[in-house]
């Protein structure tokens, strides 16, 4: 199994509280991925440790065979890393189009006497950026919201404009945390047709999710956090079955 | 439809696009109007327009670093300074009295933006290790610097001529000018032209068309690249490193920018009074550049220009003339003996003014911030956030998840 990500015995404390606790899991490339647990099982601490965030007290994070450990966010981003946020972070007052061309920032060569002069090369880079920020804006269906701000846009479209802006930066591994949060079932299945058409492009899903229908559907692949601790890995039938997993979600039986 | 009737009218609504015309229709009448009204003696008003076009430089750069990248810099006129003692050291004969022993006199332009550079290093000199602050943090070292640096230029001894600072700098030059009836010569070519207080129109003129270039380059900045990060870190600063921006350098780069248009001007400055001493770089010139950009519009660059055009207006002509306005007021009343002291202790209305000019300067910046919070000629966005903040709905679906 070729693993594009593979985390290996990562901790993050914070003063006396173990939020991640000597975690190790691959991820395989080209699959959907899914990291799922109770509230506050330290599961966004992890992607915060995978994306530079934090830096991990311990442990390795290695991405396409290059050691990313504690690397700053736009270097794991240059990378080929990208991700969302639980709590949606949209630059509120750019438009849509610019939030996406921003994602493209890594990707681009012009250097400062290029944008001091508008030389040729300048105007042809941003011109090219535009016409795929728009492409993207098109993919995840906000072509029409080009010119809004972010921050006027529907809860759902600022979702699905996040991931436009991720997907600008040309991640190879895209890092989704709780994407259908807050969605109606209509907007989950359209979510889950747009994980399909990402994964068609030949980039990796890992995914945050706490609906169980769209975690059992849509990934290959599940870790369980619990308490920061990996309590289960597996497919989704081993995982649903897992003793473990049923407690930390319903408690223990008496 | 014509394409010149086209663009007119596509720019009618944009405030912007008229500031912009209005300014440059403005600097170009204002000498020809002064020397009019004033029969051929205006040239002390022309002079001062142009000094005027100094701050206006500096608000410029300020605006990059506070308005773009939303980094406040409390100590801006270090780097004004940085800019005017480069140009002392490189072109005047002071090098001549330093353990160096020789004097340097580099050409203008070359010596213009080699003062330009030093100031951009030192911005990134003291950018490197402080911009890990955010907000407050930030300015009180910021602050810092612009203490330390007046009081280092100050204390360097023979350096830096201590605090009679250094004099007879080179002036301003060109290879060539024109003169003509304009400033009441004939029409000719002058070679190896210098800007000197004899010919201030001139020396006017050259400061319009560095501003000019200065705005070009700045509104190019803006729209690319490097203006968008700005803009994105301001936002958000982690969601900009996760998207791929390495803040610290692009904050750096906003930082140096602007450090570099401040000794830009610095030099200029130094080299038109032809000295340059440290008692010109204090706090009040980085709270006044301050207020320009915050009082024209924060993050709009014609905002800026225009609170610097306001500020300086109102500083240097406004409040010097008030005593003897006022006194000319009460006369025409016939309320003379207001003008006169009188025991009791009532020194004059003239002197009462005087006085009080620093009063009435925060009163006018206190209206002006009550009438129009959101700057003279806001930026879209400050005008929106403003509104917003205003109006904050009971609760977006986010703070809902949250």
């Amino acid at each position: 199994m070729d693993s594009i990500l593979r985390v290996q015995g990562l901790t993050k404390r914070f003063g006396g509280l173990v939020a991640v606790d000597n975690v190790s899991f691959e991820v395989p490339t080209g699959e959907v991925f899914a990291l799922i647990g109770p509230n506050g099982a330290g599961k966004t601490t992890l992607f915060n440790c995978i994306t530079g965030i934090y830096k991990p007290t311990l442990g390795t994070v290695t991405f396409h065979d290059h050691d990313l450990t504690g690397s700053p966010p736009h270097r794991t981003a240059k990378a080929g890393i990208a991700r969302t946020f639980q709590n949606i972070r949209l630059f509120d007052y750019m438009s849509a189009v610019d939030n996406v061309k921003l994602g493209h920032h890594c990707r681009m060569h012009s250097k400062l006497w290029d944008s001091l002069f508008k030389t040729p090369f300048e105007r042809s880079e941003e011109r090219e950026i535009t016409e795929h920020s728009m492409e993207l804006l098109q993919l995840v269906g906000l072509e029409r919201q080009a010119d809004n701000y972010a921050r006027n846009l529907a809860y759902g479209q600022q979702r699905r404009l996040e991931i436009a802006r991720a997907l600008a930066t040309d991640p190879k591994l895209l890092l989704l945390d709780e994407p259908a949060a807050g969605f109606t079932p209509q907007e989950k299945v359209e979510l889950m047709g747009l994980v399909g058409t990402i994964l068609a492009r030949g980039i990796t899903v890992f995914l945050i999710e706490h609906d169980m229908k769209v975690v059992m559907q849509a990934s290959q692949r599940i870790v369980v956090l619990d308490h920061g601790e990996k309590i289960a890995e597996g497919p989704p039938v081993e995982v649903r079955n897992n003793q473990r997993v049923i407690e930390a979600y319903l408690g223990k039986s008496a | 439809m014509t394409r010149a009737g086209d663009f007119v009218r596509e720019n009618m609504r944009n405030p912007n696009a008229i500031a912009y015309f209005l300014m440059a229709v403005g600097a170009l009448f204002y000498p020809i109007v002064i020397q009019f009204i004033n029969g051929g003696n205006g040239d002390f008003l022309v002079g001062l327009a142009a000094d005027g076009g100094i701050y206006v430089l500096m608000a410029i750069g300020l605006n990059v670093v506070v308005g773009f990248a939303g980094l406040l810099d409390l100590g801006y006129a270090a780097f004004f300074a940085i800019g005017s003692y480069t140009y002392a050291l490189v072109a005047s004969n002071h090098m001549g009295v330093t353990p160096i022993g020789h004097s340097l006199h580099v050409p203008f332009w070359i010596a213009l933006f080699i003062g330009m550079f030093v100031a951009a290093a030192a911005g990134a000199l003291l950018g490197a290790p402080t911009l890990r602050l955010r907000g407050d943090y930030l300015a009180i070292v910021t602050l810092g610097f612009g203490e330390i640096v007046p009081r280092l230029f100050r204390n360097a001894g023979i350096w830096t001529g201590g605090v009679p600072g250094i004099s007879a700098l080179d002036v301003p030059s060109l290879p060539g000018w024109f003169q003509g009836p304009w400033i009441g010569q004939n029409f000719v070519w002058v070679s190896d032209f210098r800007f000197t207080s004899a010919n201030l129109t001139a020396y006017y003129v050259l400061m319009m068309i560095l501003i000019t270039f200065v705005v070009i380059l700045v509104h190019n900045l803006q729209s690319s690249r490097l203006g968008r990060a700005w803009m994105a870190v301001r936002e958000d600063e982690t969601a900009a490193a996760a998207s791929g921006v390495n803040t610290v350098t692009i904050k750096l780069l906003a930082f140096s920018i602007g450090a570099a248009t401040s000794g830009f001007a610095g030099a200029f400055y130094g080299a038109k009074l032809s000295y340059v001493s440290s008692e010109n770089f204090g706090f009040i010139v980085s709270i006044t550049v301050l207020a320009m950009v915050v009082l024209g519009g924060m993050g709009n660059i014609p905002g800026a220009m225009i609170g610097a055009i306001v500020l300086y207006f109102i500083l240097f002509k406004l409040l010097p003339d008030a005593p003897l306005q006022m006194q000319a007021l009460a006369s025409s009343l016939g309320l003379d003996s207001l003008n006169q002291s009188n025991p009791n202790g009532w020194p004059g209305i003239a002197e009462v003014v005087k006085r009080s000019q620093y009063v009435i300067f925060g009163l006018i910046l206190v209206g002006i911030m009550l009438l129009r919070p959101q700057g003279l000629l806001p930026s879209q966005i400050r005008k929106q956030e403003l509104k917003h903040s205003e109006h904050e709905p009971l609760a977006t679906p986010r703070q809902l998840q949250g």
